[in-house]
């Protein structure tokens, strides 16, 4: 079994996961929904998530998923929690401005979001400010249900100029 | 016991409405000055309008900082409504570490009210690099949600929950960039991105590094970047090899080449800080250069009594009227 730096470095890989997982989910969720009642559905996801994103991309559980227009690497790690990084702090060697130890999270997105085919580019969209009300919630259910599209109604305003 | 009378005082200064002089400066095709105000570490106004004395009669526009370095000092509002009040051109950095968003929107309309018209919206530096590294970090927002808000409430004249505003407040937005650190073949997009967001003018971090600079603003260019925004050069003065050695290794951000900390090792101790303004002087020199800057923004962190002497010898200085 190979470790997550090996996963993580193969952005192209992890992008048609998400894009099959994505299609996947879509067409088997309504029968989900009539299968599974709404507590133990968030808590099912919750749980897989926290087991398959918490090891490959040491998911934080935002629940908004953003990993697919950030390198396929997870933003929430980044101590300042950036969602439109890198910040100016990045060390000369791409490490962290506050973990000198761990390579800059947003340096490495960078990089992934150059190799990736299907959502390459999208590292440059302007992503809005974080609901911290989702926090620990299902980034997928949230996804399937429209919530984590939800935008305060200011920021849409001039989204619609 | 007498109670003191309650009715307010007349204000002499209603500088609500008056526009962003920096911005006339700017817009009036001048290379402008700015220049970072020394916070004090005091209760006192007198203090700040002494820092201030040193640089007013040679910069467009004055930056109070927002605990920098995250140490704790004056906050940039307080700064800046006192330098407005002075008849100062204030710029207020403004960062996410200390704030959440209620916090930040709301010190956004007290400073406007202030007097306050120009903003600089930062992330911030992290807890971590400050004198109280056990304080909680907030990080609500980032640089560019921060700038993306203010635009919000100046065009929209709403708060990000849509609420409106009776009066909107008038901004002149500016961001920072830093074009010298990783990853440097990529900081224009940030750059792109800030100016997506809604960012006017630019000051960068301090630059020691001028080909570095110049291959960012090459890309910057090819980007037609340097027609959609003011772009004002960091720039500052060593006091000697040691305080360099500091600033590379301790303030986040900061880069030093080599050759700039050996010219100041082989420098003679009386000598050093006279090297070290004529290396400041030389980069505004060749940084005026360079197609797509508009200004410099001096940094000169306890040396304030130095930026006069940039000004003039860099020959950058101009007639600059208070109000």
């Amino acid at each position: 079994m190979p470790g997550s730096e090996w996963f993580k470095n193969r952005p192209r890989l992890l992008e048609g996961v998400y894009a099959g997982s994505k299609l996947a989910l879509r067409v088997l969720y309504p029968l989900l929904k009539r299968v599974l009642p709404a507590g133990l559905r968030e808590r099912v996801f919750v749980w897989s998530e926290e087991v398959s994103k918490g090891y490959l991309f040491n998911c934080q559980m935002c629940g908004q998923c953003i990993l697919h227009s950030t390198g396929m690497t997870c933003p929430m790690n980044c101590p300042k929690n950036l969602r439109n990084g890198p910040c100016g702090g990045v060390r000369q060697n791409g490490h962290c401005e506050v973990i000198p130890e761990m390579p800059c999270v947003w340096v490495q997105a960078w990089q992934r979001d150059a190799q990736m085919g299907r959502y390459g580019g999208e590292i440059q969209l302007l992503q809005p400010p974080v609901n911290r009300a989702l926090q620990n919630s299902s980034a997928w259910l949230n996804l399937l249900e429209g919530v984590d599209a939800q935008r305060p109604s200011g920021w849409t305003a001039i989204e619609l100029e | 016991m007498t109670i003191p009378d309650q009715t307010p005082p007349a204000t002499e200064w209603d500088s609500h409405g008056a526009e962003s002089r920096l911005r006339q400066v700017l817009e009036a095709g001048h290379f402008a000055v700015t220049a970072e105000l020394n916070a004090p570490d005091s209760a006192d106004p007198k203090d700040v309008y002494a820092n201030a004395a040193e640089l007013g009669d040679v910069c467009d526009g004055i930056n109070a900082t927002d605990g920098s370095g995250a140490n704790c000092h004056m906050s940039s509002v307080a700064c800046c409504a006192l330098m407005a009040r002075a008849g100062y051109e204030p710029v207020l950095q403004m960062g996410c570490r200390d704030r959440n968003r209620i916090a930040i929107q709301g010190d956004l309309l007290g400073a406007a009210a202030l007097g306050v018209r120009n903003v600089l919206c930062l992330t911030g530096d992290d807890v971590s690099a400050g004198d109280q590294p056990e304080a909680r970090r907030v990080f609500d927002f980032d640089a560019l949600h921060l700038l993306r808000t203010a635009q919000i409430m100046r065009d929209q004249g709403v708060l990000l929950s849509g609420r409106k505003l009776t009066t909107p407040p008038e901004f002149f937005l500016g961001a920072a960039a830093n074009p010298f650190v990783p990853p440097q073949d990529l900081r224009h997009l940030r750059l792109a991105k800030k100016i997506e967001a809604g960012a006017q003018f630019i000051q960068t971090q301090y630059c020691y590094d001028v080909p570095v600079f110049e291959a960012f603003m090459r890309r910057a260019r090819d980007m037609g970047l340097h027609e959609k925004v003011y772009l004002l050069v960091g720039v500052g003065p060593l006091r000697s090899e040691r305080a360099a050695e500091f600033m590379r290794s301790r303030v986040p951000g900061v880069h030093i080449p080599d050759a700039v900390v050996d010219r100041l090792a082989k420098t003679p101790r009386k000598g050093k800080r006279e090297e070290g303004i004529r290396i400041c002087v030389e980069i505004i020199e060749e940084v005026k250069q360079i197609e797509g800057v508009r200004g410099v923004h001096i940094m000169a962190y306890r040396q304030e009594e130095a930026v006069p002497e940039i000004v003039e010898r860099a020959g950058i200085k101009r007639e600059r009227p208070r109000e």
